[in-house]
């Protein structure tokens, strides 16, 4: 009768960051998840969407990864490593006897073949960027080597990384899709299918994709983390809208409704006690925001930032979304490392805001356009803003479009406002520094760049470089102080309006188990399918 | 004239038809002083404390939607835009199709198949493309919508008149019309166009329920009227998936533009029975 | 009638060549960059001028129109800029669900709206008329997501006679070929009842009546013949239509044809596949059209092909 002790211990032991279960995960069974978009590739060096990002985690594995439901790093491939004083350079110990899906077994050689993929040109990878602080980075994107001069392999079990400078966040970096590991032959093999056909090192192996209608994954027997996953075969169905997937969940025909409980369903949903634990609610690394484009006048004024800033009533808009966000009045979420408790950032004061703009000599308002993407909430969310902005002078003309064109005009400088839900950054890993080259640095501050707000603070850019080159253990306090002054002052200086931060709602069957975090995981979004299990496996 | 009013009011259903056009006319053109509030007024009350849209009450006549505005005056302030290009957007489509189809059919050979061919490349025309490529190129706008479902809409009934035409143009009468001596236009108009008319008549009142749901799709895709413009179709639109907890959001609107197709319906049906000489004293 | 199908083959090239020269236009003029939804957010501008240079989006508009065409012609659609997948795998993968719904949903709505349409023109102003009448205008305002969910709702998550979304049997087919046979069917039955009501006024028919043949002979036989050439012109642009307009009954039933496809690739403006589905659908309405101008000589032996 130990049997149930020892499983319960062992998923303790799996899950440590994780309160104790109530029911005893068991090995067997399937789930099946619904999206209503098809999946664009399974590339862990190309994908880059909500929906294949945690999907790519369970096939692929990287050096590191988070426990799970947490945002705490811990060594996944690499079974252990160390950081040289000056902190240029890292060796991994690789774990024994990990196998790819093919059979053959994973080496150091895979591990920096993997690192060269990605950054060559040719793979086209939006994330090859993040690796650049490893040496010899530039001379695989310039074309003179395809050797990344940076990694060496003195055995099959040893990885040394050289980075050309101190990195900060390098372990974040080894976390995240772009950076895991695949076998050469069988991307080469495959040559441009690979995305349809990926095999890795993964709790789940691939097994068929039919376009436009489902992904099969099979459990990886061969896995090396002990236990996980619990699942036998993970099914992706997609193609259907959210609303019949709810009605789909309820009637028992599927596990997970991957895009969250529509707008339109929600409020039914938590109000329905049968649903009390079925639904895991948990915070998110997101930011819902209004970004101004700081070189349009009257937006080049920064009174007039501040005085858009404490027009709009961010209560009503969560209240409009049905309170599945917080008020956010700083950049940074609050589970980011960097928030400031203390910045309690612009009021919501109409009356101030009005002086604020007499003071910019702008007291009979303006008309001005914001663009938002057309897919529901963002919309209604855009014209509350409008509402809110009407109240102090401010003639709102909304442009709601395709994602794919508020991109463009954000890129381009064209628009002056945008509200950035439904593109709204999520963080690619649980760094401050994460949060801000790309959409509020200069180099994104660039003709086709995120920051659509074109701010370019150098000064704010050089802190920075001089945090993220504190690398040191006793040195990581004094870094996080750093960027939280960073984003401050970047808060002072107000190129955006920040007005949310998403709360993720995942709604599961009730023959699916496991820790609520597990189906609101931070890092593995939304689902850390590795972890959960079947209540009525055999 | 008269005789054809005395005609047309003996038909019931035809003048219910006529009292709905006009009081849809005149709610869009009074919206202003018709409606009770602010069409675009988001009211705090106006959802429940979890978000949700109002069913209706004392306060609020058709309910609030999702952002707490009242239906009942966006239902009146949409009607305009929704009318316009119900009636007139379609309209005209409905009159290039019938134009070029009966063209077509009539003339035959190179002309015809000319045309023929060009309505296949219409239909198969990008028109979503052309209508996003144009409201980024000058200001979204109705016109554009207008043009973009005037381009659209013709294409089916001018295939359908088409093949009526042929039809008929081979028909003993019309040969035996020749014979007699009558002109190709009298032939047209006297004796071609009435068999025409009921079809007509189908694409021009049917084609205004679908016109009006095609707006909304060309609103989201950002061709059209901008948030927080109300127009019939985009409220459906927008509240769609709200089907299934405030069903009142989809059936007002969609309730109107029902109303107001077939009020158009039995208008035209009544006009036409009221020019018709073998419908005279049928009653 | 080999020389006139020879010159609609002839014409349909054109028009195939005038399509893709339009839509490619078309979607060069679009206010988005694919570069840069491809590259991502932390993309530098040297990763977007390599994609660049790697797609071929840096030479001028005309050399990428005749490489596409060139490729074209070879059967080769091209990679989808959002899926780096095989254009012509999708468009193909899906087509069969797209030609069984296309089929599903004519048979419903002639099965729906013939009949109606028959019966309101024999009881012409009378009460079933009018009822006849209201229930197409119902049928064609009320909107595609509304019926479908509603069907859905009571057939397959309450009633639970039928599945509930998905693709793969008959059973599966019902619902979402109804959904489109509701609307497709107000359309067939005015059509039918208002082709029917003229048919019946005609001479021939007074002198079929007045020769004593029973009065359901003379409405399905002699005037039903020449009542039905409306339609099967309408039947022939069906084919064409619901090749791509379909994406509202494919996203509420989880029916993986080409509509949703479409749909998402307007969203995305991702070219290759807005390139590929129109072509594919334009060949479709061409054929469609063909096919209804052939068979109308067989309905109505007047007319004459030209």
């Amino acid at each position: 009768m130990n049997k149930p002790i020892m499983a319960a211990a062992a998923a303790l032991a799996l899950l440590a960051a994780c309160p104790a279960l109530a029911d005893q995960p068991k090995q067997g069974g399937a789930a099946v998840v619904t999206f209503n978009n098809d999946l664009t590739t399974l590339d862990p060096q190309v994908g880059y969407d909500w929906q294949n990002w945690s999907v790519i985690k369970s096939i692929f594995d990287g050096l590191m990864d988070y426990k799970p439901g947490t945002t705490e790093l811990e060594p996944d491939l690499a079974e252990s490593y160390t950081v040289s004083e000056d902190g240029l350079t890292y060796t991994f110990k690789l774990r024994s006897g990990v196998k790819f899906h093919n059979g053959r077994t994973m080496t150091s050689a895979d591990v920096k073949w993997s690192l060269e993929h990605a950054i060559n040109p040719t793979t086209q990878s939006p994330g090859g960027g993040y690796l650049s602080a490893i040496a010899g980075y530039d001379d695989i994107t310039g074309g003179k080597s395809t050797e990344l001069s940076g990694v060496s392999t003195p055995d099959d079990a040893t990885v040394v990384i050289t980075l050309s400078r101190p990195d900060a966040t390098f372990l974040h970096i080894m976390a995240i899709n772009f950076a895991y590991v695949v076998p050469k032959e069988e991307v080469e093999k495959a040559g441009a299918d690979w995305g349809k056909q990926p095999v890795g090192t993964g709790a789940f192996r691939f097994v068929e994709w039919v376009p436009g209608q489902r992904i099969v994954l099979e459990r990886n027997k061969d896995y090396y983390k002990a236990g996980a996953p619990y699942l036998d075969k993970l099914t992706f169905e997609f193609g259907l809208d959210p609303t019949v997937a709810v009605l789909k969940l309820k009637n028992g025909e599927i596990d997970i409704v991957g895009d969250g409980i529509p707008p339109a369903q929600f409020t039914e949903a938590m109000a329905d006690s049968a649903n009390q634990d079925l639904i895991a609610k948990g915070d998110q690394l997101h930011t819902g925001y209004v970004t101004m484009n700081v070189n349009t006048p009257p937006l080049d004024n920064l009174k007039v930032r501040q005085a858009i800033n404490m027009a709009i009533n961010k209560d009503r808009i969560v209240k409009i979304i049905n309170n599945r966000a917080v008020v956010a009045a700083q950049a940074l979420p609050p589970a980011m490392p960097g928030y400031n408790p203390d910045n309690e950032g612009y009021p919501f004061d109409p009356e101030g805001a009005k002086k604020l703009l007499a003071e910019a000599g702008l007291g009979d308002g303006f008309t001005i356009e914001l663009y938002a993407m057309n897919v529901d909430p963002n919309p209604r969310i855009a014209q509350a803003i409008q509402q809110d902005l009407a109240a102090i002078g401010i003639k709102i003309e909304i442009k709601s479009l395709n994602q794919a064109e508020v991109i463009a005009a954000g890129g381009s400088g064209k628009a002056p406002m945008i509200w950035s839900g439904g593109m709204a950054w999520i963080a690619d890993f649980p760094d401050p520094n994460n949060f801000y080259y790309g959409i509020l640095g200069c180099e994104g501050a660039v003709e086709g760049g995120w920051n659509w707000s074109k701010y370019c603070n150098q000064a704010l850019d050089d802190r920075g470089h001089v945090a993220d080159a504190m690398v040191k253990d006793d040195q990581q306090a004094e870094r996080i102080e750093l960027w939280k002054g960073i984003f401050d002052d970047v808060l002072k200086d107000a190129p955006w309006a920040p007005v949310f931060n998403e709360i993720r709602f995942t709604y599961h069957s009730a023959r699916l188990g496991g820790d609520p975090v597990l189906y609101t995981d931070p890092i593995h979004i939304p689902v850390n399918y590795d972890y959960i299990f079947a209540k009525d496996a055999q | 004239m008269r005789a054809l009013w005395k005609q047309f009011r003996k038909d019931h259903a035809a003048l219910a038809g006529l009292v709905v056009i006009i009081v849809a006319v005149t709610a869009a053109a009074a919206a202003p002083w018709l409606a009770p509030f602010d069409p675009n007024q988001q009211f705090f009350d106006g959802l429940t404390i979890e978000g949700s849209p109002l069913a209706p009450s004392a306060r609020f006549w058709f309910g609030t939607d999702t952002l707490g505005r009242d239906q009942f005056s966006r239902v009146i302030h949409g009607a305009g835009t929704s009318l316009l290009i119900g009636i007139l957007a379609n309209g005209a489509a409905v009159m290039i199709g019938t134009l070029l189809g009966v063209t077509a059919g009539y003339v035959k050979g190179v002309v015809g198949a000319a045309i023929m061919r060009f309505t296949d490349l219409m239909m198969a025309f990008p028109a979503l493309l052309l209508g996003i490529a144009l409201a980024s190129l000058l200001k979204p706008s109705l016109f554009i919508v207008a043009l973009v479902i005037a381009l659209v809409n013709w294409v089916q009934i001018a295939r359908v008149i088409y093949a009526q035409t042929l039809a008929l143009s081979e028909r003993e009468f019309i040969e035996a019309a020749r014979a007699l001596g009558a002109g190709p236009w009298r032939v047209l108009l006297h004796h071609l166009v009435p068999h025409l008319v009921p079809t007509v008549l189908v694409y021009g009142t049917l084609g205004i329920a679908t016109t009006v749901l095609y707006e909304a799709t060309l609103s989201f895709l950002g061709v059209g009227v901008q948030p927080p413009t109300p127009s019939w179709g985009k409220m459906i639109f927008e509240s769609q998936s709200y089907y299934l907890t405030a069903p009142w959001l989809v059936f007002i609107p969609g309730a109107a533009i029902l109303i107001v197709a077939l009020a158009f319906n039995l208008v035209g049906d009544g006009l036409r029975d009221a020019l018709d000489p073998t419908q005279r004293g049928r009653r | 009638m080999l020389g006139y199908l020879a010159r609609r083959i002839a014409a349909a090239a054109f028009i195939l060549v005038g399509v893709t020269v339009i839509t490619f236009s078309l979607s060069y003029l679009m206010p988005a960059d694919p570069v840069a939804m491809i590259a991502g957010r932390n993309s530098t501008a040297e990763t977007r001028q390599l994609i660049r240079q790697q797609l071929g989006l840096d030479r001028p508009l005309v050399i990428q129109y005749t490489s596409y065409v060139a490729r074209l012609a070879q059967g080769d659609f091209g990679r989808s800029y959002a899926r780096k997948t095989d254009v012509g795998d999708l468009i193909w993968s899906r087509l069969p669900a797209t030609l069984l719904l296309m089929l599903g949903a004519i048979v419903a709505e002639l099965l729906i709206g013939i009949p109606a349409g028959i019966y309101a023109a024999t009881r012409r102003g009378k009460k079933a008329d009018k009822a006849v009448m209201t229930l197409s205008f119902v049928g064609v305002s009320a909107p595609q997501f509304v019926v479908g969910l509603s069907l859905l709702y009571v057939f397959a998550y309450m009633l639970g006679w039928l599945p509930l979304g998905g693709y793969g049997t008959f059973a599966h087919l019902v619902l979402p070929a109804l959904t489109l046979g509701i609307a497709g069917g107000g359309w067939y039955s005015r059509m039918m009842r208002s082709s029917m009501v003229d048919v019946l006024r005609q001479d021939y028919v007074r002198t079929a009546r007045a020769k004593g043949v029973p009065e359901w002979r003379v409405v399905l036989k002699h005037a039903l013949r020449n009542a039905i050439l409306p339609i099967v012109a309408m039947i022939g642009l069906d084919v064409g239509i619901f090749m791509s307009g379909t994406v509202v009954v494919e996203s509420v039933f989880g029916w993986p044809g080409i509509g949703q496809l479409m749909w998402q690739a307007i969203q995305g403006i991702d070219i290759p596949i807005i390139m590929g589905v129109t072509t594919v659908a334009a060949a479709f309405i061409i054929v469609g059209n063909l096919l209804a101008d052939l068979v109308a000589p067989l309905v109505d032996p007047r007319i004459r092909l030209r």
